[in-house]
């Protein structure tokens, strides 16, 4: 399967003067377990390095997609990215500042919700609110809470706790609550992969809408080729783990707004797609053909 | 045109109507009364015919007796001859405050551990070695060092109850899902607001069951505790015992259990409350 490449950015580190977010040379590894102790009773595990050198520039306003077969470390990099995870090698410059620790500059959307089920709706984003600016008035914090609400909306459901509601309402509320706070960026951890095929759908035109709103920078991670072509404006392939790094990186040039019915007829939809394909299913059979051979 | 003839919009197709004998409920209920029936008639049959030892009242006799007591709950008449209704209130009197004592040191040391994995492996021994210990065996130790009946119930109730509140407390608290703290540490939330908002009310359904646990621990051991100190439901058994009184034996019993009952459902409900569609 052979088909002209499509715009693509070569992923050696081009540093960008106007990016928002800088990954530099950075690296991962898993410490493993040593020491006399663990030699003792045999339970010794070699360093695992998780990613290698990945570099990455993120310009502001962009919609960025991470794809790349399964456990090559794409919720790793975006923990880093959200500062959850410690960088073990390089840095990841938010600003031309390094990121040490997390805050409320970047958005986090996690793919199980992750919200609060003793907290209704409204409480798990003024939990939110409240906790990046304590001092907020009541009036302003009631003005925010019922604008993102509406904006994913929910509006009707904000005395529902979590177990209430569906799946896809629930992702609602996580990513209100990821916007709430007005966040630089927002970073999404495979938001739709809990959800069924409809659902996601639906979820995916939200998404797009809000993103037309407020064209916040985001970083999404996804297994999913359709989405990362409907959302994003670049697609930012990985290789298989261990030691995974940035393959390449594709522009998506489709015009916005845009819809899922219509954006195939694009004359560069298909060679895209067959690119991610491709790129997809080598690694993908890699990774199957290194399994079988250990 | 053969096709049309389906249920008309809009028309539920009406379920027959269940008889009622055969309702799962009702049915149950059918077989617990037969079943108590049949115990009630074999003990009553078997009393009066001398089946068991001499001595054995009739469940007639008992049941008489227990409407006494349960209609005359409050007299005194010195401390060997008090109403049932006095010694139940001074039995959950001492597990209350036991209990409470137990639960203001067992929740917050629970917390502490739970979060820190120091102190988890510091206060382990204690609790492990602690934990197995029979409520009792505090007894004598208890008197010896407080000198004084009620104040060594209370002891006891506090030392037996505080180990399943600690244990779940702090196991809930250690588990707390890492996506609630993630969250929390996406926000920049402090560790105080982090405890208090994100950590205490995951880990409450694991900690209202400790309590719940707790509670039935402090009841059982109230009765045993009791026929050594004097007055409460367990002092009236063994007073009821030294009198060879096996009716009112059999009545304390009945209301000892029944309270147990009790407070269980009131925990029960406790831990529905604080789910949240989470089943811990």
């Amino acid at each position: 399967m052979k088909t002209a490449p499509v715009n693509i950015v070569p992923a050696t580190d081009q540093r960008s003067p106007t990016a928002q977010l800088s990954i530099r040379n950075v690296t991962k590894v898993f410490q493993g377990k040593k020491g006399v102790f663990n030699k003792l009773t045999g339970k010794t595990k070699g360093d695992f390095v998780a990613i290698q050198d990945i570099n990455l520039e993120i310009e502001p306003n962009t919609f960025v997609s991470i794809i790349g077969p399964s456990g090559c470390g794409k919720s790793t990099l975006l923990n880093m990215i959200a500062g959850l995870s410690p960088i073990s090698g390089g840095e990841i410059l938010l600003n031309g500042m390094p990121i040490t620790q997390p805050g409320p500059d970047r958005g986090m959307v996690f793919q199980n919700y992750a919200l609060m089920p003793w907290m209704t709706v409204e409480e798990n984003l003024r939990f939110a609110v409240e906790t990046v600016d304590p001092k907020i008035s009541k009036k302003k914090r009631d003005r925010i809470l019922k604008e993102y609400i509406q904006l994913v909306g929910l509006t009707g459901a904000e005395r529902k706790h979590p177990h209430e509601l569906s799946g896809g309402m629930r992702q609602r509320v996580g990513i209100a609550r990821a916007l709430a706070i007005d966040p630089q960026m927002l970073l999404m951890d495979e938001p739709f992969g809990a959800l069924d095929a409809l659902t996601r759908g639906f979820l995916q035109d939200e998404i797009e809408r809000i993103w037309e709103q407020q064209r916040k920078t985001v970083i999404m991670i996804t297994h999913s080729i359709e989405e990362a072509l409907l959302l994003s404006d670049r697609i930012v392939m990985m290789t298989r783990g261990p030691a995974a790094r940035v393959d390449e990186i594709l522009e998506v040039p489709f015009p916005r707004p845009r819809n899922r019915e219509t954006i195939d007829q694009h004359p560069a939809y298909h060679d895209l797609k067959v690119e991610m394909e491709s790129h997809l299913f080598r690694e993908t059979r890699a990774v199957e053909e290194a399994r079988v051979g250990t | 045109m053969a096709l049309s003839n389906a249920t008309p919009t809009g028309v539920i197709p009406s379920q027959p109507k269940e008889p009622l004998w055969q309702n799962e409920n009702v049915r149950a209920f059918g077989l617990f009364m037969l079943t108590l029936g049949l115990f009630l008639l074999f003990w009553e049959v078997g009393a009066r015919s001398g089946w068991f030892v001499r001595g054995v009242p009739t469940a007639s006799e008992t049941i008489q007796e227990f409407w006494w007591w349960v209609t005359n709950p409050f007299f005194d008449n010195g401390p060997n001859d008090l109403g049932i209704g006095w010694n139940l209130l001074i039995s959950l009197r001492r597990v209350a405050i036991g209990y409470i004592l137990a639960t203001l040191v067992a929740v917050p040391l629970g917390i502490l551990i739970g979060i820190s994995p120091v102190a988890y492996k510091a206060f382990n021994p204690f609790v492990q070695l602690l934990k197995p210990v029979s409520p009792l065996a505090w007894l004598p130790l208890g008197l010896y060092l407080l000198r004084d009946s009620e104040k060594t119930g209370i002891f006891i109730i506090f030392i037996s109850s505080i180990w399943p509140t600690l244990i779940n407390t702090a196991f809930g608290v250690a588990s707390v899902d890492k996506d609630y703290l993630d969250v929390a540490d996406t926000l920049g939330a402090s560790r105080l607001r982090t405890i208090v908002k994100v950590i205490i009310p995951a880990a409450l359904p694991n900690i209202v069951s400790g309590l719940r646990i707790s509670m039935g621990i402090a009841w059982l051991v109230i009765v045993a505790a009791e026929m050594l100190l004097g007055t409460g439901l367990g002092y009236f058994i063994w007073n009821e015992w030294n009198n060879l009184s096996i009716p009112n034996i059999l009545v304390a019993i009945f209301i000892i259990g029944l309270v147990g009952l009790l407070l269980d459902s009131l925990f029960a409900a406790l831990e529905k409350f604080v789910a949240f569609g989470r089943n811990s």
